[in-house]
Order: structure tokens, then C-alpha cells, then sequence
């Protein structure tokens, strides 16, 4: 057979063949095949917007818990900063408290003090007359003739105070 | 692993070539390339292989029509002597014969249609059961399973048919790619496991036969010209923005190019599956030629190596075949088809 001569036999076979194929192939392959396959892709289609909007939605929740996060933390320094101030003014507080009663104690008893050694010095110069009345009186009583004898009544007397 | 791989191909190989040079050293001085174009050409027989004077072939049947005697079947063998299975004139056999050529002969020369199922013919059925039932099985597990990822059949088919759709339809028709897909795809699979079978040894080279191209190209033209738009026709007849004189010659020149596309179609397949062919047995023929264990060890390496080009060769002439189709019926039916020039 030639080479570049078409055989009729072979065009005759070749395009029934190939005929035959394409038609079997469009009705019972080609077209459930494509359709199966737009079916397909039209599923990913939807199950990728589908996860992008999820990706999107994970964002904003993210967004938002982070939001929420950053606005605890906020609130949370802003109420230990309060109670640190509150506390130093409370410290601070006690201390001019303590101050201010310590104060009023050593006035107190300064007061006290002065009160007692009032007293007592009048106590003091009561004795003290009272002293010198007896002397006086034991100095009269005692007969006076000489100085001798009153020096040495006067002896005896500050000897019987000193022994009191 | 590529290492071991090529090591005992390359044993393989002298041991069968040590086989075949043999076997056709044993046949004599005969023109030692002669089997190169046996090959190439379409065959009333399937010869398959000679060890010493065994022929071992597959007869095929030959059918005949002529007006006068109806309807004839034969078998191959019927034309042939069956020691060295020659065809020849003298062979002939009730009013037929087959020439030392392969041709079929009337010998009263009547005239007569010859529709014989060549070697050809049977690789070609062959070639149609093997895609049919590929896609048919493909479509069976979306049938079966849905929408769902492919696998099997459906995940060989599937990368194609998408690679089809997408990258050759839609890009070269444009919008109204749908109609013509399912025609591309079988052309696509056709074409390419036609070039791929063809390539086992002992196949025939139908994809390299211009019969074979020259349907294909038929369809493509006809499909090209009957979707053709006003536009198309248009650009044919009244091609826009040339002078009404120079109209005389273009539009022979644009009618002529209606038929040089598919006559291109034709050759390139043809003549890209038939060279592949010839150098791969041209490579084989010089063992024989030189009678030489050396050269044919080399020439199978290079018959290896030319091997692995036509598989390359055989995707990439299915997708050009594919490709210009597409265009074609693309230039056909596009809606603007001015606004690119």
C-alpha cells in the first residue's frame, strides 16, 4: 500500500470508527463528565467562599476578643492603680492619725506634768510653812537665852528634820 | 535504580539483537531495509515477527465492493503463498490478487471499492475499544460516585479532559467553548493513545497513516465551516479593509486557506508519526546493516532514546493537532473577529 495515498478502506473504517467513538463518547461519557465536573467545581467554589467567610468571621471574633482582652487589662490597671492610691492615702492617713494623737498625748501629759508639779510644789510650800510654824513655835517654846543655845536648838531641829 | 534500569535494557537489548541479526542474516542479502517501510505503510496482513521461515502473522480479512460482483470476503491468506506468506499477482484468487506492493488487484481491472480491514484498520479498532472503554469507565465512576475527587480511570481522563477544557477550548474558541469540547477531547485521546500505541513495538503506525489524518482533518474542517459565523464568511469573501481590486486576489488566496488548514492538519500529523517510526527502525536497520554486535548496542541505545522523543512527540502532536483545531473552529465562530488584526 502507498504511503501517501489514502487507502478508501481505511478512510471508510477510520471516519464510521471515529464517528461511531465521538457520538458513544458525547452521550454517554463527555456529557455526564463535564456536567460532573462544573458540578465539582462549583462545589469547591462554594466550600472556599464558604471557608473564607469563616476565615473572615474567626477574624473579626478574634479582633473582638483581642478588643475585649486590651480593655480587661485597661480596666485592670486602672483599678490597681486606684487601690494602690487608695492605699497610700490610707497609709498616709494612719500616719498623720498617729502623728497627730502622739501629739495630743505629750500635750496631755505635759498638761498632767505641770498639774502634778504645781501640786506638789504647793504641797511643798505648805510643808514648808507648816515646818516653819513648828520651828517657830519649838523656837519660842525653848527658852532663848543665848545664841549658843538657840544655835544648838536650831541644830537639833534641822538634825530631827533631817532624821525625818 | 535508573542506573540498574539501563544496564539490563542494555543486556536485554544485545541479547535480542544478538536474536534478530540472526534470524535476518538468515534470510540472506536481501534489501535489509525493506521492512522500514513495510512498517510505515498500511498492510492486508498482520506480520508480527520471522524466525528463520516461520512467518508469524494475523491474517486479516479483505472486503471488497464492486458493482458487478456485490459484496466479496476474503482473508488475507487467501492471496498469499503460504511458505513465505509473498503477496504477488500470481497468487491471485477468484479474480482477485494482492501485489508484491500490498495493493489490491482486480485481474480483469474491473473497478472495485476495497473496504478490507488492514493492520491499520485493526489497530484502529483497537485504538477506539482502548479510549472508549477509558472514558466509558472514567464516566462510570462520576455516574457512581458524584462529585467527588476523581480516581481510577477518572483520575487518568480527568487531568485531560480539564486540560482540554481549559487550556485549548477556552482559551482558542472564547465564549462559546462548550459545543466543541466533548469533539476535542476525543480527538485529544485519540490522537494521543493512537501515537502512544503505535510506539509498542509490533503496533502499527496508524496515527502515521494519511488516511487516518486525513479524516480527522476532514472533521475538523467541516465543523470549522458549518459553525462558521457571518463574520468568518465574511472575512473570507469581502475581506474587510482591502481595496475592491485587490479583492481578486485575496479572496482566492482566503479560499484557498480554508483548505490549507486542514491539509496541514493532515500532513503534520501524518508526517510527524511516520518520520518517528522510520528513525526508530532506521536505527534498528543499521544492526543489520552492519552485521555488528557494537552497532547495535549503540543503535539501541539511540532506538531508546529516539523512543523516549516519541512519546514527547506523540503528547505534543495530539495537543498541536488538538490546538489548531480548536483555533480553527475559535476563528470560526469568534464575534469580533476584526478586532485583533
Amino acid at each position: 500500500m502507498d504511503l501517501i495515498t489514502p487507502g478508501t478502506g481505511l478512510i471508510f473504517w477510520q471516519l464510521f470508527g471515529f464517528l461511531g467513538l465521538l457520538f458513544i463518547l458525547i452521550k454517554f461519557a463527555w456529557k455526564p463528565m463535564l456536567a460532573a465536573l462544573d458540578e465539582r467545581e462549583g462545589s469547591i467554589n462554594n466550600a472556599l467562599k464558604a471557608a473564607e467567610t469563616a476565615r473572615n468571621e474567626m477574624a473579626n471574633l478574634k479582633a473582638e476578643n483581642e478588643k475585649l482582652l486590651a480593655d480587661a487589662r485597661l480596666e485592670r490597671d486602672t483599678i490597681l492603680k486606684k487601690a494602690q492610691d487608695a492605699s497610700v492615702k490610707m497609709v498616709d492617713d494612719a500616719k498623720a492619725e498617729a502623728v497627730k494623737a502622739g501629739a495630743l498625748m505629750i500635750e496631755n501629759a505635759k498638761a498632767v506634768i505641770e498639774t502634778e508639779k504645781k501640786a506638789a510644789l504647793a504641797d511643798v510650800k505648805t510643808q514648808v510653812a507648816s515646818l516653819s510654824l513648828a520651828v517657830t513655835e519649838k523656837l519660842l517654846r525653848a527658852n532663848l537665852s543665848d545664841d549658843k543655845s538657840q544655835k544648838d536648838l536650831v541644830e537639833g531641829f534641822i538634825k530631827e528634820l533631817k532624821l525625818n | 535504580m535508573t542506573r540498574k534500569i539501563l544496564a539490563l535494557s542494555l543486556l536485554i537489548s544485545a541479547f535480542l539483537l544478538g536474536f534478530t541479526g540472526n534470524t535476518q542474516a538468515a534470510g540472506g542479502e536481501e534489501d535489509k531495509t525493506s521492512f522500514i517501510m513495510h512498517h510505515v505503510k498500511d498492510s492486508h496482513e498482520w506480520h508480527f515477527a520471522t524466525f528463520g521461515h516461520t512467518h508469524v502473522t494475523l491474517p486479516l480479512p479483505v472486503i471488497v465492493y464492486s458493482g458487478d460482483r456485490g459484496l466479496e470476503f476474503f482473508k488475507s491468506s487467501d492471496f498469499q503463498n503460504h511458505e513465505t506468506h509473498a503477496f504477488g499477482e500470481e497468487f491471485a484468487h477468484e479474480g482477485y490478487y494482492i501485489d508484491e506492493h500490498d495493493h489490491l488487484g482486480r485481474v480483469d481491472h474491473g473497478s472495485f471499492i476495497e473496504f478490507s480491514i488492514t493492520k491499520n484498520v485493526v489497530m484502529l479498532f483497537i485504538v477506539l475499544i482502548f479510549v472508549g472503554w477509558l472514558a466509558l469507565s472514567a464516566a462510570a465512576f462520576y455516574k457512581k460516585n458524584g462529585a467527588v475527587a476523581p480516581k481510577g480511570a477518572a483520575a487518568i481522563i480527568e487531568p485531560i479532559v480539564i486540560f482540554v477544557r481549559d487550556d485549548i477550548a477556552k482559551e482558542s474558541i472564547g465564549p462559546q467553548y462548550k459545543r466543541f469540547v466533548p469533539y476535542l477531547i476525543t480527538l485529544f485521546l485519540f490522537v494521543w493513545f493512537g501515537n502512544l500505541l503505535g510506539l509498542i513495538p509490533g503496533a502499527a503506525n496508524m496515527t502515521g497513516n494519511i488516511a487516518v489524518t486525513l479524516v480527522l482533518a476532514v472533521l475538523t474542517f467541516i465543523i470549522t465551516n458549518v459553525n462558521g459565523n457571518k463574520d468568518y464568511w465574511k472575512h473570507v469573501f469581502m475581506t474587510p479593509g482591502v481595496p475592491p481590486l485587490m479583492l481578486l486576489i485575496i479572496v482566492p488566496v482566503e479560499i484557498i486557506g480554508l483548505f490549507t488548514k486542514p491539509f496541514a492538519l493532515m500532513v503534520r500529523l501524518f508526517v510527524a508519526i511516520t518520520a518517528g517510526h522510520i528513525v526508530i527502525l532506521g536505527f534498528i536497520a543499521l544492526a543489520f546493516i552492519f552485521e555488528s554486535y557494537t552497532i547495535g548496542v549503540a543503535s539501541t541505545l539511540m532506538v531508546t532514546f529516539i523512543n523516549l522523543i516519541e512519546l514527547l512527540v506523540a503528547t505534543i502532536q495530539a495537543y498541536v493537532f488538538t490546538l489548531f483545531s480548536a483555533m480553527y473552529i475559535g476563528s470560526a465562530v469568534a464575534e469580533h473577529a476584526h478586532a485583533d488584526h
